[in-house]
């Protein structure tokens, strides 16, 4: 059974119960609000995903509710909540989507240590996983939205999720954020993605999510071996440019991009350095996005010539 | 026992009837009950012990093997501290005693194993308390807290130095001069400890408590303490600690009880030894309890203590609480404020507080 086999009152209702029980790759969340918006924003973009019985084992039991009675009406404020635990100050109310969104990326990034966990947008082709690691502002999620709407299968837009047993990213499919001008852009790149605008004047700017492909969703379980670690930077009206990423470099940006490689010790060294051994390592400026993902399918296909990749700068 | 309602603490206890008939939603329960008692890591190592580990379904085994990389990590962590606070002192000439888990830590104690550590606990004799700051400070442990109030609250009352925390390591030593407050009704003499204290192998100068020093302080600052965030991971700690101690030596539970008359601590033993016993199975032998009775609360007393410490010492999860828990903890954070204060002091204070929180929480608003 997916959400989308529920009826919007339905979603409403377990929703307010807390009983809406969602599984996201290796995770199942257990979901509580009693905002109606809220629930049709997460039966429009999770449509797509396998529903739990409410009395099997959840990972994460999350709230997104008002923090008490009088923030119901006085400064319509909302916060998250992970059994107990409310990690950020509360929000306003038309910021519930993306402040779910935060908070179930929060709940990965905290608990998941049994996963190197790196904050990196991961694609698919060919049975290849390409991660890229990026600061905000470096058009990571933009790239990221355009490739899953041209045939690569979405892993994750935030969280690279490293198996330390066998190297393999497991995917852990959500909606994509997308920021400022890159929503426009990707609303005409991708006429028929569904895009929700979520939020307005947050820190990051405008926020709103793509729902993620159907396939994507359903291929969660199927892990797979990276073979490039990419990091791309978005420079207005530059050609695309690949360039090879030194091994050494792309060790220690993919460290300082962990949010728990302090914490798994030797381990999460040695799953890192397996990962780097094992991944073609490139930067990547790009100005035009229907010109980068042509890059990105000869590089997938094999089917770039040796000269397409400069000099090291 | 209405804590036997859940999941987790027949699990600590190795009851394999309750882990064989486990559904999947009270392991949910039982996962969450964990977490936030700061117990998952402790779960898995009890469960291993049992032989009961690869049995624990993949999604729940999931978190508990979660919950070990942190624990593991913060094992290595706090021996390289303590390494490091070693040199500071020993470099400044001032003999320290490790307490509670830094002292599990090292002497290889199961009751280091999963254990979350909060801070650093040291003892150093009260005369060498100014320099011991000093030391540390030279080394980055600066300060916690800016409140002028609450730093001389504890240089004044305390008996402890007001937090220092590292300033680009962030971990936080607690340097004590005694057991518990001076203005407490007990008054347990440091120098006992200190001077029964046992050599840290490999480490100058620094020392652990022995053992039935290591199990009365630990019964001592659990039943001194206003907040039981802790409160069911410390009692896990006596457990540990006792069932060790007792294992190694048939002269222990006697001696136990010795020394807690030498110290002045009865009281609290009497405390910590009823309450493991009713949350974990603890074994006390059945003359040790008769004897530290008359250290415990009268007959009528004794029901109501029983009601405030089944509920601020179970889980602080919500599935735990009932509608006289917020009460309870209430007046165990007041009781405990009343045991080591006289009330000259303690009404101030409270006041103080209430009001900074007051002010505080207008503040942020």
């Amino acid at each position: 059974m997916i959400v989308s086999d529920l009826a919007p009152a339905e979603i409403a209702c377990t929703l307010r119960r807390g009983q809406l029980m969602i599984e996201i790759g290796p995770f199942v969340y257990r979901m509580r609000s009693s905002l109606p918006a809220l629930a049709e924003r997460i039966g429009s973009q999770y449509a797509d995903f396998p529903l739990r019985p409410a009395e099997e084992f959840a990972d994460f039991h999350v709230r997104v509710d008002p923090p008490n009675l009088l923030r119901r009406w006085v400064h319509a404020n909302v916060a998250f909540e992970l059994d107990g635990v409310v990690p950020f100050k509360p929000l306003p109310r038309a910021h519930a989507f993306a402040l779910l969104e935060s908070g179930l990326n929060w709940c990965v990034a905290q608990h998941a240590h049994t996963f190197l966990v790196i904050h990196a947008a991961v694609v698919e082709k060919n049975g290849c996983a390409m991660l890229m690691p990026a600061p905000p502002g470096s058009g990571k999620s933009t790239l990221c939205a355009g490739l899953v709407n041209r045939g690569w299968r979405l892993l994750s837009d935030e969280l690279a999720l490293i198996a330390p047993a066998d190297g393999l990213v497991a995917p852990c499919p959500r909606p994509v954020s997308l920021k400022n001008e890159s929503i426009d852009v990707m609303r005409r790149f991708a006429t028929d993605a569904t895009i929700l605008h979520t939020a307005d004047d947050t820190i990051k700017g405008t926020v709103a999510h793509m729902k993620p492909p159907a396939d994507s969703v359903q291929r969660a379980a199927q892990r797979v071996p990276p073979a490039w670690i990419m990091f791309p930077r978005y420079a207005s009206g530059e050609p695309s440019t690949l360039r090879p990423f030194g091994k050494g470099r792309a060790l220690m940006s993919l460290a300082t991009n962990s949010f728990n490689y302090n914490i798994t010790g030797a381990s999460g060294f040695h799953t890192l350095c397996a990962v780097v051994e094992r991944c073609e390592c490139l930067e990547f400026v790009y100005g035009d996005l229907a010109d980068a993902l042509r890059v990105f399918d000869r590089l997938a296909s094999g089917t770039l010539e040796p000269d397409d990749i400069l000099a090291a700068s | 026992m209405r804590q036997s309602l859940h999941p987790l603490l027949p699990l600590l206890r190795g009851e394999r009837a309750v882990f064989a008939a486990m559904s999947a939603a009270q392991w949910d329960l039982c996962v969450r009950q964990a977490r936030a008692s700061g117990l998952l890591a402790r779960l898995l190592v009890r469960l291993r012990a049992d032989g009961l580990l690869e049995q624990v379904p993949e999604r729940p085994r999931q978190h508990l093997d979660a919950a070990q990389v942190l624990a593991h990590r913060h094992m290595e962590q706090i021996r390289w501290e303590i390494g490091r606070v070693h040199e500071a002192l020993l470099n400044a000439g001032i003999p320290a005693v490790l307490l509670k888990g830094a002292a599990y830590l090292m002497a290889d104690l199961a009751a280091a194993q999963g254990r979350v550590f909060s801070d650093i606990d040291i003892l150093v004799p009260r005369g060498a308390l100014a320099d011991s700051e000093r030391a540390l400070r030279l080394r980055g442990w600066m300060g916690l807290d800016a409140d002028p109030y609450d730093q001389r609250y504890y240089r004044q009352w305390m008996h402890e130095l007001p937090p220092l925390r590292h300033v680009l390591r962030l971990t936080v030593i607690d340097v004590h001069h005694t057991i518990l407050p001076p203005t407490a009704r007990l008054k347990p003499d440091p120098r006992k400890l200190l001077d029964d204290a046992l050599p840290l192998h490999g480490y100058e100068d620094m020392y652990l408590p022995c053992p039935a020093d290591m199990v009365l302080h630990s019964a001592t600052h659990l039943f001194h303490e206003g907040q039981f965030g802790h409160g069911l991971r410390d009692l896990v700690d006596l457990d540990d600690l006792t069932r060790h101690f007792a294992a190694q030596d048939t002269a222990f539970w006697p001696g136990l009880l010795e020394r807690a008359r030498q110290m002045d601590l009865c009281g609290p033993l009497f405390y910590g030894l009823r309450y493991a016993q009713r949350f974990l199975d603890t074994p006390v032998p059945a003359g040790l309890s008769e004897a530290l009775r008359d250290a415990g609360p009268g007959r009528i007393m004794l029901p109501l203590m029983d009601a405030l410490f089944d509920r601020g010492l179970a889980p602080h999860h919500r599935s735990c609480d009932d509608l006289a828990s917020p009460v309870a903890r209430w007046m165990l954070y007041v009781r405990a404020h009343y045991l080591r204060m006289p009330m000259r002091l303690l009404l101030p204070h409270l006041a103080r507080k209430a009001w900074k929180r007051r002010f505080a929480s207008e503040q942020e608003a």
